[in-house]
Order: structure tokens, then sequence, then C-alpha cells
């Protein structure tokens, strides 16, 4: 296959690869989305699907602000989404609720969410701990184990698989090229000038935008950058289906827009091993039936493990 | 529109399908005896509300779930039936059992 050109190339199509690929074809530039096969991570389409602000940005302030900013934009950007193309994402931003389940983790949580609020200085932080009685109020069926949560009015949440598969639609519909199953082999820069050798052939472009993921760690040193990104792997199980249960997320806990219950949030240190395990799975199962004992008793349909892309320090890189 | 199979099965227990009472062979699926019971649906689905009937019959598709004995979402086509089984139809999502 002979070489193609474009003004921009972004490697990867996931959630970060697909929305700046989005943008810069919006902006009337030609643009190359190059996607991995079945084999890639896919953290877009393993995550659980919060739009979470509460414990984001400890010690980290523009990144406390940076996090709530991002959290307000969703509902115009879902509603731009909708109309493109009438996907609904499934976006609901109530508020959220941490549950502690002893006085422990209650005093932890209360001093985690008063240093946020003292590093958010005049920017503000609302925020409430609330004792056993009122966050059943929020949340009905809440167990006895529950000793008390933290609240914020800022957290939701969201499919993040209606979310890929609207940007990638809006992405080709304005005419961008996807390019999935791609395969890099080789890599040449120059100022203005970046080549690609491919299994599809050279791709060539002006610009390059490495929104890899993981791949990142090994990609960014080809083009002059560091990202030192690591993998740290989060286990997901999904019961059946219910009514409508939970009017609001929590950190671990959120009932999707069909009526599925995720429950996940385990973090774990292995490298790139996606495999389940049962302990997790087991500690996962038994803090949400602490939680909610009702959700004891129901079926789980499906799980999997998928990695984070994590920074050194859990923050935002910049370059 | 399904009838059993013509082999010699003597052995046959009655099972309940939407309140009425039904023969079936023994070692049959509920979802067999919701196929016998002739009902055009045994549940609706948990988004659209629209009708279903048993499908794959070999636990992939999902379709058959109904509220057996007492408790919602079993996949019909994977339980085997037993004497005086009660199989309900399920109304979209379960309710949460609390």
């Amino acid at each position: 296959m002979t070489g193609r050109r474009f003004d921009a190339m972004v490697i990867g199509g996931g959630l970060v690869g697909s929305a700046i690929a989005w943008g810069l074809r919006r902006e009337g530039l030609s643009v190359a989305l190059l996607d991995e096969g079945d084999a890639a991570f896919r953290a877009s389409r393993g995550n659980f699907g919060l739009v979470w602000v509460q414990s984001k940005g400890l010690g980290a302030p523009w990144y406390q602000r940076w996090t709530r900013q991002s959290a307000e934009s969703w509902p115009g950007l879902a509603d731009d989404l909708a109309k493109q193309n009438g996907l609904s994402l499934g976006l609901s931003q109530p508020g959220g609720l941490h549950l502690c389940l002893s006085d422990r983790e209650m005093n932890k949580r209360a001093e985690r969410l008063e240093q946020m609020k003292r590093e958010a200085g005049n920017y503000g932080f609302e925020y409430r701990m609330l004792d056993a009685r009122e966050a059943r109020d929020l949340l009905p069926g809440l167990g006895p184990a529950v000793v008390g949560a933290s609240f914020t009015p800022y957290d939701g949440h969201v499919s993040p698989l209606a979310l890929l598969r609207s940007r990638h639609q809006g992405f080709t519909a304005l005419g961008g090229v996807y390019l999935p199953n791609v395969k890099i082999t080789g890599i040449a820069t120059a100022p203005r000038n970046f080549l690609l050798e491919t299994n599809l052939g050279t791709i060539q472009a002006e610009r390059a935008v490495l929104a890899a993921g993981l791949g990142n760690a090994k990609l960014a040193p080809h083009f002059g950058l560091k990202a030192p990104v690591r993998p740290q792997r989060g286990q997901v199980l999904v019961t059946e289906r219910t009514r409508a249960a939970l009017p609001m997320p929590t950190t671990t806990i959120r009932q999707t827009g069909e009526g599925s219950i995720m429950l996940g949030d385990s973090v774990e240190e292995v490298g790139f091993d996606t495999r389940q395990s049962q302990p997790v799975m087991a500690e996962i199962a038994h803090r949400a039936a602490l939680c909610f004992p009702w959700i004891g008793r129901l079926n789980v349909v499906r799980a999997w493990s998928a990695l984070r892309v994590m920074s050194p320090d859990g923050l935002p890189i910049y370059d | 529109m399904f009838r059993t199979r013509p082999d010699h099965r003597t052995e046959t227990v009655q099972v309940i399908v939407e309140g009425r009472a039904l023969m079936v062979p023994e070692g049959s699926s509920a979802a067999a005896a919701i196929l016998l019971a002739g009902l055009a649906s045994i549940r609706e689905t948990a988004v659209s509300g629209s009708p279903r009937l048993p499908w794959c019959m070999m636990g992939i598709c999902f379709d058959c779930l109904t509220e057996i004995d007492g408790v919602a979402n079993r996949q019909a086509c994977m339980v085997p039936v037993a004497v005086g089984m009660r199989i309900a139809r399920q109304h979209g999502a379960r309710d949460v059992p609390r």
C-alpha cells in the first residue's frame, strides 16, 4: 500500500484519542485516527464510568480545579454529542457518595475532604460528612455496616461505551479517517513531518498526537517526550439488571441507565497482567454486600479486569 | 406451536406456568415448559419492554429470563423442571430484593 498524508495523526483510538481527533477534524484538519486491534488493553472499554470529583487532586489544587471544571463541562458535551448523532450517553450528575464501613474510614475520609476544601481556597469545595441516617435518606437500602459517607454535589456517571461509540461516529461523520488494526513498525520524526511505518503502509502527518494510553510509555521517547505511565489493575463485577434502585453513584457502586449494577474500584500493581483474581473479586462483592445487603442477593453476570493508565504520582503529566 | 417429541417418555411432572397446570416430560427445562404452554411471551425486556419467549435454549441469549419459584431473572433454559415448579412472567427488570 502506498503512503498516506494527513494534517494530523492521532495514535490511539480510545476516549482521549477519539476526542482529540474529533476536535482537530472539526477545526478543518485532515485527520487519521490510528487504533490498535483487539489485543490492545483498552482502558476506554474496561473503565468503570464515573465522572468523579470528590477525591481527585488531594495535594494538587490545580488538578482539583481542573477536575471540577471538566465535570461542569459534561452536560454541554453530552448535549452536543446527542444533537450530532442522537446517541444518549446515559450521563447523570446527581452528586455522589463515598461510603465508610468503620469509624476509622470515616475519620480518614473527613480529613481528606477537609484538606481538599482547604486547598481549594477561594474556588470553594462543597462537601458534607453524613451520618448513617442521613446517608440512608439519600440511598435507601444501605446496610447496617455503613457508618457514614461523604457527599459532594459534583459527582456523576456516564456510559463509557456509549461515549466511545458516539465519539467515533462523530469523527467519521465529519470525514475523519479511522484506521483500526494498525501495527507501527517504524517511527521517523522531523520538524512538522512525522512518518510512521505500519502494516497499512506509511502514514505521514505534520502533527502527531500520542493518545495510546499505556502504549505512550514506549512511543513517547521516539518523539522526544517522556510519558512514564504504568498499568494499575482494576477489577469490575456486573450484576443482572434491576429496576432503578440507586439514585446516585458511590465511589465503588453505580447503577447504569439500563439497570445493571457495577461494582469495582480495586487497585493492584501487577504489571501488564489482565487476569482476574478470586480474592479481589470476593472482596469487591463482600464490600458491596456490606454496603447494600440486597446486592448480595443479585446474580453477577459479567466480570473483567482492566488496566488504568497511571502516572508515577497519580497526577496528570505535563511536558 | 410447540409439541413434545414423539419419543416414548413415560415420566412426566406437573408444573405451573403463569398459573396454569401443565404436564411436561421429566428432565425438560423450564424454558421447554414455557414453550409447551403456548404463551405469546414470558417476559418483557428490561429497557424497551418488548415481549420475549425462550430462544437459544442453551444459556446464551438470556431471552428466557423468568421468575421461577419466586426468584426473578432465572434463565429458564438452564433450570430443569421439578414437581410443582411455578414459572411466572417477568415484567421488565427485576425488583430489588430488599
